[in-house]
């Protein structure tokens, strides 16, 4: 065994390993939880104590995407034996499918506005953010801190003055409405996130492309974006993240066409109650969509990029 | 190439003078180094000229037209900066190629190619084009840097202390190679060192700054055998040049505050007593640290002196400079 004064000892990372580990565990918990519930029939959802294994059943998703109605044996006998592997789930329990149910309007809805101001947020961030590394603005401290401040209070402290500035310009429950608020919420922190990006990139890379016969806009689009690219993915991930979640402005601003997902999702109701199978259903397919984009621009995460070209 | 001109700038920074009403020519073809230390505006003129700092006041021409307020595209310069400022993203032919593919040379591709392959070559760095400018030495990432302002042809090459962070060796393969394309293509360099070896052997002109103002331009051996100023005559030479009391001497001229000596203005063998304090042998030449009265001197002499330490060696000076209160040169003063 040689000592090395960097490099930890096998001990070391062994604890390390099982600190992660043990985090690990804790945070994939309530993931677990809430997938392995979507696949269990209402009665195991709600079993006490708690089961760990299962049969595991469609039920949950089936009756997410469908609106059912309880019929008779008559009448299910009428229409004869059924068609397809969800239909016979939701016969079995003695219902029959009516039409679909709303989850994939919604499911559409956030995925409109999240992505949508999502790229508009990371639009606007970079070039205000590249202003304010950039360029002499004038008052740019004070600017900087009121646009942090508008983090500064609960959403539900601003809910009713945008109700009703919304109800006033028609903004209410629509797309754009709903994609300009979450623009307005994140900008501060896209800002924020891309102007520390953009202060490490260093100037000289402009100047030299100025040099090279380039204008400030060209320079910026093939010098600092490009570099800038790991500071705009992250900045996307934890904007997308945000709006993809977010609830109480969705909550009170949207209640049919730009409903979003969240809002949604706990108002699922089944015969008899709360359909937690269908909740849990629901938040997992929600899931997919955000861990898709963090995973897509996963490598842009990794920093390092830059590293070493310009000594310091 | 193109001559440029520049004609009392002036530009502060904050509540610094960083350049005080500086005029400049630098004569088609010529190589021009600005020598001063750190802090004395070498790098702020380079940037005047390139157009990257807009001055106070004062003009730049280039090639006889007036380009005060044009961006730096419109200038047409080539500038290589102290930090290698490759572009880190892109590979080290994609780096040499940025320059010809923008919206003003729009080169065509074989020209791009031939052009790449010229540079690449010439600076060694042709195993190295299809790179990450990321994944190369210190010494590689400045070639390229040099490289990505020899692939133009532009109206003057600004090169900001370029070799300064090569080692030793790096650095006088091209001291040499810089001054070859200089002399080959006739182009036109303004160079900032703090060198005083780049300034001596690559020079045409060199100009001495301080503090923000040019305080003597002239020929590499006009600025050495006949400094302006105190200032002028301590930043060429090695050793450098020996300031003592005017006094120390006899017959100094009317007004004289310091006589400056450099190795070669100490006479060995006759007048006045000094002791030997230190020799130092570096193989070609041997210093001599002296005690003369008060004062310690350095100077040159044998290679294979016997002097050695406590040793007493006499010495007088021979043509002198004799400087006044100001640091002024005193007009050629003549004495013994």
């Amino acid at each position: 065994m040689s000592f090395s004064v960097t490099e930890p000892s096998g001990r070391q990372k062994l604890f390390a390993g099982f600190l992660v580990a043990f985090y690990a565990l804790v945070t994939i918990m309530p993931l677990a939880w809430i997938i392995a519930t979507g696949f269990k029939s209402p009665a195991d959802a709600i079993a006490y104590p708690p089961k760990v294994v299962f049969e595991p059943t469609l039920e949950g998703y089936v009756n997410l995407f469908t609106t059912r109605t309880r019929a008779s044996d008559e009448a299910l006998q009428e229409r004869g034996a059924p068609e397809t592997w969800y239909q016979r789930i939701v016969r079995d329990k003695g219902m029959m499918i009516v039409g679909p149910s709303r989850y994939g309007e919604r499911f559409m809805n956030s995925v409109i506005i999240g992505f949508g101001s999502t790229f508009l947020t990371v639009f606007l961030g970079t070039i205000a953010a590249y202003a304010f590394s950039r360029f002499k603005v004038p008052l740019k401290d004070d600017l900087l801190f009121f646009i942090l401040s508008t983090r500064m209070m609960p959403p539900i402290a601003v809910a009713i003055p945008i109700f009703l500035m919304y109800r006033q310009l028609g903004l209410n429950d629509t797309h754009l409405g709903m994609i300009l608020l979450y623009t307005a919420v994140n900008l501060s922190l896209s800002v924020w996130l891309l102007k520390g990006f953009i202060d490490e990139i260093p100037v000289e890379y402009e100047e030299a492309a100025l040099i090279d016969g380039y204008t400030r806009f060209q320079a910026f689009c093939k010098v600092v974006l490009p570099q800038a690219a790991t500071g705009i993915a992250s900045t996307a991930i934890f904007c997308l993240i945000f709006a993809w979640n977010e609830y109480a402005f969705a909550v009170l601003l949207t209640s049919g066409t730009a409903q979003t997902a969240p809002p949604f999702i706990p108002t699922i109701i089944g015969v008899g109650g709360q359909d937690w199978p269908a909740v849990a259903a629901g938040a997992t397919l929600f899931l997919v969509p955000v861990m898709v984009f963090t995973i897509l621009l996963r490598k842009h995460l990794l920093r390092g990029i830059t590293f070493g070209a310009v000594r310091k | 190439m193109a001559e440029v001109i520049l004609e009392n700038i002036t530009k502060i920074f904050a509540d610094t003078r960083a350049l005080d009403n500086v005029s400049l020519a630098v004569p088609d073809g010529s190589f021009v180094v600005l020598l001063g230390p750190t802090g004395a505006g070498k790098t702020t003129t380079l940037r005047v000229v390139a157009g990257l700092e807009r001055p106070d006041a004062g003009t730049v021409s280039i090639g006889g037209r007036l380009v005060t307020g044009f961006t730096p595209a419109q200038r047409n310069v080539a500038m290589v900066f102290q930090q290698y400022s490759l572009y880190p993203h892109l590979t080290v032919r994609q780096n040499l190629e940025f320059p010809l593919k923008s919206p003003i040379l729009k080169t065509p591709r074989p020209e791009i190619d031939r052009r790449v392959k010229a540079v690449a070559e010439m600076l060694r760095i042709a195993h190295k084009l299809d790179n990450r400018a990321t994944a190369l030495s210190g010494g590689e990432m400045q070639r390229v840097s040099i490289g990505r302002a020899l692939v133009r042809n532009p109206s003057i090459y600004l090169m900001d202390e370029p070799l300064s962070s090569l080692d030793a060796k790096l650095r006088a393969d091209l001291r040499i190679e810089l001054k070859r394309i200089q002399a080959h293509s006739g182009a036109t360099l303004l160079y900032v060192t703090h060198d005083q070896v780049e300034a001596m052997t690559m020079a045409t002109h060199v100009g001495v700054l301080d503090r923000g103002r040019i305080v003597q331009f002239g020929s590499p051996r006009e600025v050495y055998e006949n400094p302006a100023s105190v200032y002028a005559a301590s930043r060429l030479g090695q050793p450098r040049i020996n300031l003592l009391p005017a006094g120390l001497f006899p017959h100094p001229p009317a007004g004289a505050r310091t006589i400056g000596l450099r190795p070669e203005h100490i006479r060995q063998g006759d007048g006045q007593e000094s002791s030997v304090i230190r020799v130092e042998r570096l193989g070609d030449q041997t210093r001599l640290h002296l005690r003369f009265k008060d004062c310690e001197l350095v100077t040159v002499t044998d290679a294979h002196t016997p002097l050695r330490p406590g040793d007493i060696v006499k010495i007088s000076p021979a043509n002198p400079y004799y400087f006044d209160a100001d640091g002024m040169r005193i007009a050629h003063g003549e004495t013994t």
